[in-house]
């Protein structure tokens, strides 16, 4: 036990936290990491895939597109352009509740970095000749899931287990791709590129108080507004098939699980490290060690705010699925048992390490931040959930899972045959 | 930071580059052996051989191997390549010397026919996978067909066809041959305690019975030419192509880096904006991979099947361009920021330097700093950029395209 206070005594993990909430309910969450030469951002916007409107599947991730082509005083190459110059490493994506951009530099160029992802969030032109070309390229990434079957599956899995708008893919539908008007786009990012619920997590050599006056300035006086909640339908079919041309057969497997800020979120995602996490897993052991079904085997915990799913995988030779899909699915109903003591050590050891490796990477703190900021209003140390997992005892676990035993599947196959659901 | 080396009797090298400051600690045995030392008749051996090293030892089965590493909570995997299969654990530094007492072990592998015959299937799948996800099967058969007859044109994975008709004998055959100590070096970065790296390698593997492995070195210039490949089931059309670059020890390897950044990275590259941008391409990028004496520029198009034939006419047009008119200036400075920036922020973590370290290593028995990478970069000038593509043309490829496309006039 106190895996975690002797070794963090050891290592004198320090870890120094700051958060500030403007008056337009903008927060700005920070981890200062003065070994590191690097610093890093995560900007989560308000604005994902759920609020996308009927028949305008995609008009998130066009916005999203449309807001790198020009704001403020550069046009599209100007901005991409200045952002190498400063050796920013950035991504941008759309989930179902956030537009996120983020990025990493040498901790010097940081500030000049926010200073024009500050342009696209408030200054963007979203010129009318370039949105035929930003179309394109979503209905390219839209038609490019065609041809990556597993992809595929997990999306059809979670936009079946989800009630609607929450399972949605983030490519949209070609429908509203090809229709939507720049208008449209100008209107999305009127309503839901917002400060009120945006979260800006900034991690790794930061000077806080000078972020924190930065963005106060660039950001303070950016007004919000309150757009409608989307409206939660209920989910589809839960059990399908859809016919493709493959070798392989792709297996997808959901149930429910608590969200990420529910008092049992260790036990709900103990229970799933115990399935799927390592190679002396129980999934991993039992469908690719003991019996070769497949190369890829695994279940993920998945959370939104306010509902959460294990998603599992499988993919297989069409004549080896069934067997496949019987032995996962047995290996989910078996978890019903509970777990052992030696499952639960090597848990501990797991999540113990990708914490404290977690501290290497300014990236990798700037996005957990902002998404534990998201969920709880917070942000824990390694300490306090280093604790949490220490806590952790089979019997705990065990008594989620009876209360939750994995049950009531979401199964989606893909492939040349339908599978039998053994009850 | 701090380097050392040194190399046991049996002549297995232990190198490290020892950061007190780090919080972990990462380990990896670098074999010198992947597709290239293979033969027609072990064709994916080194690969399939990477799978049954995890099978077990005289004194661990195949699950003390899973869960003595899940025991550690290490972070840990392996792969093959064309010229090397590397065994790799990142661990919290109490967990130094178990860890390679794990990897040396396993290292060692009892190759037994049950195991063998489980993992076959497995790795037969991994290869179904590949093949249900276009353009899998094209990339290899470019590769053959540039290096015509040269070990680099043999594929890491093989076929299941010859994967399936492997016999074990073969395999303990290569693994006697391949995983020799003077063939492998031990690599450390992060958090290392060197003198209780070279114990615990000395007493896992000081008993290794030494011997001589050697790899042929042919030059290669690689073969031009273009093929369509007819692909009913995929949706998007898919360019693959080569064209021959410096190799792993040329001095015109960081030059040649920054020329595929200039021209192909995923952003702000000329093939972006030509392709990329516009959405005439779902991707469009140029990487230059430097192997044991030959190299290689490879470039990536997917893309409506309609838009094709056009945007493979690009591609050549933006590699003519920068054949006759160099990159300029402000391009290179560009190009420079990213990817030095790319280098200081992969080398924060021990894990990702572990990678470069051993990289170094094992192609040129050196050990450079992150400071010595990023002033090699940083000297590059227009003019060495130019003698690369003069040397080397874009240009001159071996090209295959395959998706649903049935016809298409090669670009001229």
């Amino acid at each position: 036990m106190a895996l975690y206070s002797r070794f963090l005594a050891e290592v004198d993990l320090k870890q120094t936290f700051y958060s500030h909430t403007f008056t337009n309910g903008l927060t700005l969450v920070g981890e200062a990491m003065p070994a590191l030469e690097s610093a890093a951002f995560t900007l989560l916007i308000p604005a994902g895939c759920a609020f996308d409107p009927a028949k305008r599947g995609g008009l998130s991730t066009l916005t999203c597109e449309m807001s790198l082509r020009g704001s403020g005083e550069r046009d599209s190459r100007k901005f991409v352009e200045d952002l190498e110059n400063l050796g920013l490493q950035r991504s941008e994506s759309v989930s179902v509740a956030h537009t996120a951009f983020s990025g990493a530099t040498l901790a010097a160029n940081l500030p000049a970095a926010l200073g024009i992802y500050v342009d696209l969030l408030r200054r963007p032109h979203f010129p009318a000749e370039q949105l035929d070309s930003g179309r394109m390229v979503a209905i390219q990434e839209l038609r490019s899931i065609e041809d990556d079957p597993a992809h595929k599956v997990m999306l059809e899995l979670r936009r079946r287990h989800y009630p609607d708008p929450w399972g949605r893919p983030s490519e949209g539908e070609m429908e509203g791709l090809e229709t939507i008007s720049i208008n449209e786009v100008q209107d999305f990012h009127r309503r839901y590129y917002r400060p009120n619920g945006a979260i800006l997590g900034v991690a790794g050599k930061i000077d806080w108080p000078r972020i924190r006056d930065l963005v106060g300035d660039l950001l303070g006086d950016w007004p919000g507004s309150i757009p409608p909640e989307p409206m939660t339908v209920a989910a589809g079919a839960k059990i399908e098939h859809l016919a493709h041309e493959s070798n392989q057969t792709q297996i997808g497997i959901a149930f429910e699980s608590v969200p990420f800020r529910h008092p049992d979120y260790f036990q709900a995602t103990g229970a799933v490290g115990v399935l799927s996490g390592g190679m002396s897993s129980r999934l991993f052991t039992e469908v690719r060690e003991k019996r070769g079904l497949c190369y890829s085997v695994y279940a993920s915990y998945h959370t939104l705010k306010d509902r959460a799913s294990v998603l599992c995988y499988a993919g297989t030779s069409a004549d080896r699925a069934q067997e496949t899909l019987d032995v996962t699915l047995g290996e989910l109903r078996r978890l019903a048992l509970g777990i052992e003591p030696h499952e639960l050590d090597r848990l501990k050891a797991r999540v113990k390490t990708a914490l404290i490796m977690q501290q290497e990477s300014s990236s990798s703190r700037s996005g957990s931040i902002a998404r534990e900021w998201h969920h709880l209003g917070r942000v824990r140390t390694v300490e306090e959930i280093g604790r949490k997992v220490d806590e952790l005892s089979c019997d705990s676990i065990n008594r989620y899972i009876a209360a939750h035993p994995p049950g009531d599947f979401t199964v989606v196959t893909l492939g040349p045959q339908p599978l039998q659901i053994a009850a | 930071m701090q380097f050392q080396h040194t190399t046991l009797a049996n002549g297995l090298a232990v190198i490290a580059e020892c950061d007190d400051d780090a919080y972990s600690t990462a380990l990896g045995f670098f074999v010198q052996t992947g597709a290239r030392d293979e033969t027609d008749a072990v064709a994916g051996v080194s690969h399939f051989l990477e799978h049954m090293v995890f099978k077990g030892t005289p004194t661990r089965s195949a699950d003390d191997v899973n869960r003595e590493f899940d025991e550690m909570g290490a972070d840990y995997n392996a792969f093959t390549s064309e010229e090397s299969t590397v065994y790799h654990a990142a661990v919290l530094p109490e967990f130094q010397t178990r860890t390679v007492e794990l990897l040396a072990d396993i290292l060692r592998p009892s190759l037994r026919q049950e195991d063998f015959d489980t993992e076959k299937k497995v790795i037969i799948e991994e290869i179904r996978m590949y093949d249900d996800q276009p353009p899998f099967g094209a990339d290899d058969q470019c590769r053959a067909a540039f290096f015509k007859g040269h070990p680099l044109g043999r594929s890491v994975l093989g076929t299941a066809t010859t994967v399936g008709a492997l016999p074990v004998e073969e395999m303990r055959r290569y693994f006697q041959e391949r995983y020799c100590p003077s063939n492998i070096t031990l690599v450390g970065a992060g958090r290392i305690d060197f003198s209780r790296l070279v114990d615990a390698a000395e007493r896992a593997c000081g008993g290794w019975t030494p011997s001589q492995s050697t790899r042929t070195l042919p030059g290669s210039s690689g073969q031009e030419g273009f093929q369509l490949l007819h692909k009913e089931s995929a949706t998007q059309e898919y360019l693959i192509e080569m064209a021959a670059a410096p190799s792993a020890t040329d001095p015109d390897r960081y030059a040649a880096k920054l020329l595929s950044t200039i021209v192909g990275d995923d952003s702000g590259s000329r093939l972006y904006w030509e392709l990329v941008d516009p959405g005439r391409a779902e991707h469009a990028v140029l990487h230059y991979y430097g192997y044991h004496g030959a190299g290689a520029f490879f470039t990536f198009l997917s893309c409506d099947p309609d838009q094709a034939e056009e945007n493979v006419k690009s591609v050549l047009q933006v590699y003519r361009r920068v054949e006759s008119d160099g990159v300029s200036e402000a391009e290179l400075d560009q190009a420079k920021s990213k990817v030095q920036s790319r280098l200081v922020l992969g080398s924060e973590r021990p894990r990702g330097r572990l990678f470069v370290v051993g990289s170094h290593w094992t192609y040129r028995r050196e050990y450079r700093s992150v400071r010595d990478d990023l002033d090699a970069l940083c000297a590059v000038t227009t003019e060495d950029i130019r003698r690369v593509l003069k040397r080397h043309p874009l240009s001159r490829t071996m090209s295959y395209l395959v998706g649903p496309l049935k016809s298409m006039q090669t670009p001229a």
